[in-house]
Parts: C-alpha cells; structure tokens; sequence
C-alpha cells in the first residue's frame, strides 16, 4: 500500500510522557503514523489532545528534564528518538523545518530579518555571506515579502503578524527541507491573512514535493488543504484517513461528534452542536479502555473494546476501537436538558 | 539616531534651569550662613555686617542667583570656605579620585554579576543557583556600611593587606609609577567591597532575563532552525537578557561619578561623596550647591546615556 520510497517519516509506538510531580504521564499514547512525499497531513483534535507534543517530539525539543520520549520516529533508516544532539541538530532546520504557531513572539525581536533567515543556512550549507543574502532575498520574494531588499534589514516589529508568519516560513523552507512541521500555523492570524498563509504553504508544498504536518484544530482549515486527516484524542490517534474519506465517511464517534459541531451556513437546523464534557486533564486520563467512552455516556460499555485497537475500515482508513459500529447521536433534547 | 540624542539633550535644558533654581533656593533657606561660624562673643556685628554685604549676601536672591550662574557658565562656583581655594579646583580632584574608584567598581561589579546571574539563570534550581540566591539575599538584606565597616576592619586592619585610609601613600612623588601604584593600592579594597555590594540587582535581573528568555518561542525557533545550544544561549538568550542591565547602565555609571558617600566615608577616600558630607557638616554652601547642582546634572545625564545605550541595544527603542 505505501512505497517506501515514498516514506519519509515512520513514527512508530510513539509515547511522549511529561512529568507532573514525580511521576510521568503520557500526552502522546502509542501513536503509529507515518508522512508520505508530496502530502499534506493534517493532525487535528481539541485543545490537550498531544498534536503540538507529537510535533515538537518529531523534531525533537522537548526539555529531556521533565519530559520522555520512547518508540521510533524512522527518517531515512535513522530514529530521531535518542538522536544526540550534535546530529539532531544537522537534521533540524535541514530536513525538518518548523512553523510555530505564534509569529509575533516566534522571531527574535533583536535580530534583522535577513540574519534571523541566513542563521538557518549558516549551520547547514556551505554558502558564503553574499550567498546566503541572495537565497534569503529569493525567500523573501517566494513568501510573498513584497519588498525583498528592504524587509531584510527590517526587524521584527517593524512587520505585520502576517508578514512575520511569511518570514517564520521563510525560515523553515530555507533549506528546502523534505519534511515541514507546521503548529497551528493560522491560528494567531485574522481569516483573510489565514487564507493567504494557507495557500502559500500548498504552493510551497507543491513546488518542493516535501511532506506537510500541518497541526490544527480548525476543521475547515483541514477540509481546504489536507490530503491526509489524523484524528488525535487524548494523546491516541483515533481516526486516519484520506481527507476526502474522513470528511464524507467520518467513522470514529469522537470524528463524527467533532464534524458535527462545524457550524454550518447551508444546513437546515440552525442548532449548534457541542461535544459535551473536556478533553481529560494529563493526571485524569483513563489508561485503558476507549478514551473517548467518558464523553458518550450513552454508548454501553459493551460496544468499547477493552484495549482498543485500529482496524481497517476501508483503504487507507483506520478508526480506533470498536464503538464506531454501533454509535449514533443521542436524541439533541435529551442532550438540551443534560447540559 | 542622532536627531533623537539631540532632542533629548534639548528637553534636558529647562530641566537643568529648575534644578539650578532649587538649588539655589534651598542653599538660601539653609540656617546659618559662611559666616556663622567666625562668631566669637568679640565679634562686632558691623563687621559681619561689612563681610556679609561684600560677598554680596544681602541682595534679593534673584540677584544672587544670576551672579551665581553667570560665574558658573565661566567655571566659577565661588570659593570654598572650608578648604580657602576655589570651588571648582576642589571638586575637579575629587571627581578624579572619584572617577577612577567609580570605574574600578563598576568593573569588578559587572566581572562578577554577569557570570553569576548567567550561571545562576541557566542552571535555575541547581544548587549553584541557589548559593548564588542566597549570596544576593545576603547582600541586599545587610546594610552595605555593615559590610563595608568588617571588610575594611578585617582586609585593613585585621589581615593588613590593604591601606586603610586615603587615595595615595603620602610618601610618594605625584607622577611617578610608585604614585600610581599607591593610588591602585588605596582604591582596591573599597572598590572590591562595593563592586560586590552592588553586584546583587545586576545578578537578579539577568537571572530572570535568562529564565524568562529561555522559555521564549523565537528560542524555540532558534533551535528548530538546528542551531547548536551554546549559540542559542549566547546569541538569541543572553543578548534578549541583557537588555534590562543596559537600561540601568546610564544611571549606574553616573550614579557612581556623584561617589559613594558611605564607601567613601568609611575609606576616608577623597572623593566626592565624602566632599559632600564633609561641607553640609561645615556648612560650606558654595560647595554643597555646587555639588548637588552636579548630582543632579549627572542623574539627568545618566537617564539620557541609558536612552542613549537603550536605542543602541534594542531596535524596538529607536524613535526615527
């Protein structure tokens, strides 16, 4: 089914466990995905559901002191998992390039625009100064900067939240990494500058042929520029899929409630659906069982698996533990009068 | 850049005319006047009298105060009563000894402030930070005369190590190498000890400069971008972490020039500071205006040279 030249990242088993007091938890449980050339993978789910953790676990920044991270992250035949840090180091910033979430506190606010770009090609490229100022001035153009020369030797807060986004993306695509990690990369920014983000990353992506994370919680976001959906509730990978099966077949109940709660301008009942109770808090998170049983009450135990697997339910299309079968939405009034 | 130093040293101008106008006034209305102190019972009154028209101390105050800033502006601050010579030869020694205390200080007070906020922010929690934590505690939490008074009875008297008193050997000839090694030799204990005394606010700001820096995302970035830690440190955290120490800079270096009244008190240094304690006891007022006209010259020079650094180290500062 998937070539493995086409494979550019095979996380396997993946646990990233934070420390809360003495003991560790894990806010990433067994996680299996893998990232193809040329693919927009979305990751999505609440707020607490580990997306952004998987993310920094990937390239690998979490603080070693409160945090632990085991099972493997395979990148051409090497496990990032335990990589020392001098060789992670190469790999950051040349085969993974990051997009944060917040540009307004994501560039140094000391720096030149132009430096903050080139620092990226200083440690991984043997250009020389005049080198690396022309490919910062080509990125800048490439992202949209309308004027190159001058946003160089700009600073931070000279620019527009859009603007420093570009500059953010600049940054992570300047050494044309093959695997680029995007956290909530729209969600700081107002809906048109979204747009315009969105679209320049799809253009990057095209261009580049390199494998998109793309971290959200906005479906819509996901519906516009995926190709691929992984679904993430408390710290398990629920649902995965292609976009367009996710979207029209959504078959995990947690999938299916979170659908459900889009608001949507062209349906026919103007109610606004919620996904009743939170996300569990890291120290409150049941370890066995189906996760998401707690927030559908209505489903009996009996349609839960006891160690809830992934099973196949069509190509490419992968939902966690058995309750999909039988689940179906409570009766809207009776969930009224509950909430 | 320029246009903004101009500018400020523009707003300086009025504020300077109220300071000298203050000043002035509260000279005034100190009790007593020069000539308090020659009051014998033989004294006659006339001659007082005669002594105090001549030196001109019976005009309105307006009167005085023009006289007194037109002198000024042609470096004459009037004589000095105590020490019989000119006012402005006084303070313009004092200042060099001064200077070069203020300098050695201040030198000793970052030698040893930066590397242990650094250390102390970088490794927070570790038992360095901690002995650290608890060496400025002690220092901000004993009065600085306390330790100024044990370090010079233990490292002047006690062990001997130091000279206890003055700004030179009074055996050595003036320009000679043996006269500036003496000078050294009689700056290094009170500029160790107050180098170290005040080491504690530089060494608490930079700490949590450092802490706070660290966990910044535009540090996240830095690392994400495959830039080894030891740079990440020096170049995107340090550099953010420096930023408060060199807004008090300014003041800090100034604040030094007015001398220390305490350190140079208790060192019996001929500085500034014991200058100015030793006229108020003396009521020499030509003297005490001058060098509270000075004091404050030197905190408003102090706020424009930390704007001036501010500009230079933080571009979000710099007003086009």
């Amino acid at each position: 089914m998937e070539k493995p030249e086409d494979l550019l990242l095979d996380i396997q088993h993946l646990h990233t466990a934070f420390r809360v007091g003495d003991d560790f938890y894990d806010a990433v449980d067994d996680v299996n995905l893998t990232l193809r050339k040329d693919e927009i993978l979305a990751i999505v789910g609440e707020s607490g559901s580990g997306k952004s953790t998987l993310a920094t676990s990937i390239i690998g920044l979490h603080n070693p002191l409160n945090t632990k991270v085991t099972g493997d992250i395979l990148y051409n035949n090497l496990n990032l998992v335990g990589l020392n840090e001098p060789i992670y180091n190469r790999i950051r910033g040349n085969d993974i390039g990051m997009i944060f979430q917040d540009p307004l506190a994501a560039l140094n606010p000391l720096m030149r625009i132009g430096d903050q770009i080139a620092e990226t090609l200083v440690y991984h490229t043997k250009m020389t100064k005049e080198q690396r100022d022309a490919r910062v001035l080509e990125l800048l153009a490439q992202v949209g900067i309308p004027n190159p020369q001058r946003t160089f030797r700009q600073y931070p807060h000279e620019l527009s939240g859009g603007m420093r986004q570009r500059i953010v993306i600049a940054i992570a695509i300047a050494c044309k990494p093959p695997i680029i990690i995007a956290d909530e990369p729209t969600t700081a920014l107002d809906v048109t500058i979204q747009a315009q983000i969105l679209d320049l990353l799809r253009d990057i992506q095209k261009e580049t042929h390199s494998g998109i994370i793309l971290i959200t919680h906005d479906l819509g976001v996901v519906a516009e520029t995926a190709d691929r959906v992984a679904v993430m509730y408390a710290g398990q990978m629920v649902e995965l899929g292609t976009a367009q099966d996710v979207f029209a077949h959504p078959t995990h109940p947690y999938t299916r409630s979170l659908l459900r709660s889009m608001p949507q301008a062209d349906a026919d009942d103007d109610e606004l659906h919620v996904i009743q109770g939170v996300v569990p808090s890291l120290k409150n998170m049941q370890m066995t069982g189906c996760r998401f049983a707690e927030r559908i009450p209505w489903v009996p135990e009996t349609a839960h698996e006891a160690t809830p697997t992934m099973h196949e339910v069509g190509p490419d299309h992968f939902v966690q533990c058995t309750c999909y079968k039988t689940f179906h939405f409570q009766d809207e009034d009776a969930t009224q009068s509950e909430g | 850049m320029w246009k903004t130093i101009l500018r400020r040293f523009l707003v300086m101008i009025p504020q300077l005319i109220l300071l000298s106008v203050l000043v002035f006034v509260l000279a005034k209305m100190m009790p007593g006047d020069p000539f308090t102190g020659m009051i014998t019972p033989q004294t006659d009154p006339k001659q007082l009298d005669a002594l105090r028209a001549a030196a001109g101390l019976n005009d309105p105050w307006w009167t005085q105060y023009f006289r007194w800033v037109g002198n000024l502006f042609q470096g004459d601050l009037g004589n000095s009563y105590a020490y019989r010579r000119p006012v402005t030869g006084l303070i313009g020694d004092r200042a060099v000894n001064t200077f070069w205390l203020a300098l050695f200080t201040l030198v000793i007070s970052y030698a040893i402030s930066i590397p242990l906020g650094v250390i102390a922010g970088r490794f927070e929690d570790s038992n360095r930070d901690k002995a650290i934590q608890v060496y400025t505690f002690i220092l901000l939490a004993v009065p600085s005369f306390v330790f100024l008074l044990f370090s010079l009875l233990i490292f002047g008297y006690i062990l001997d190590w130091f000279p206890t008193s003055g700004y030179v050997s009074l055996n050595v000839d003036a320009g000679t190498p043996a006269y500036w090694l003496s000078r050294f030799q009689h700056i290094l204990l009170p500029g160790l000890t107050a180098g170290l005394l005040s080491t504690s606010g530089t060494i608490q700001y930079l700490r949590a400069g450092v802490i706070d820096n660290t966990n910044e995302d535009f540090v996240r970035t830095a690392r994400s971008k495959g830039v080894p830690e030891r740079v990440v440190f020096s170049k995107h955290i340090l550099r953010n972490s420096l930023l408060p120490i060199a807004a008090f800079m300014g003041n800090s270096i100034t604040g030094l020039l007015g001398g220390s009244i305490y350190v140079e008190t208790i060192f019996s240094y001929q500085g500034m500071g014991q200058l100015f304690i030793s006229s108020i006891g003396t009521r020499d007022y030509s003297v005490i205006t001058a060098l509270t006209l000075l004091f404050g010259f030197l905190t408003l020079l102090g706020n424009l040279l930390s704007d001036i650094i501010m500009s230079i180290v933080d571009p979000r500062i710099r007003v086009e």
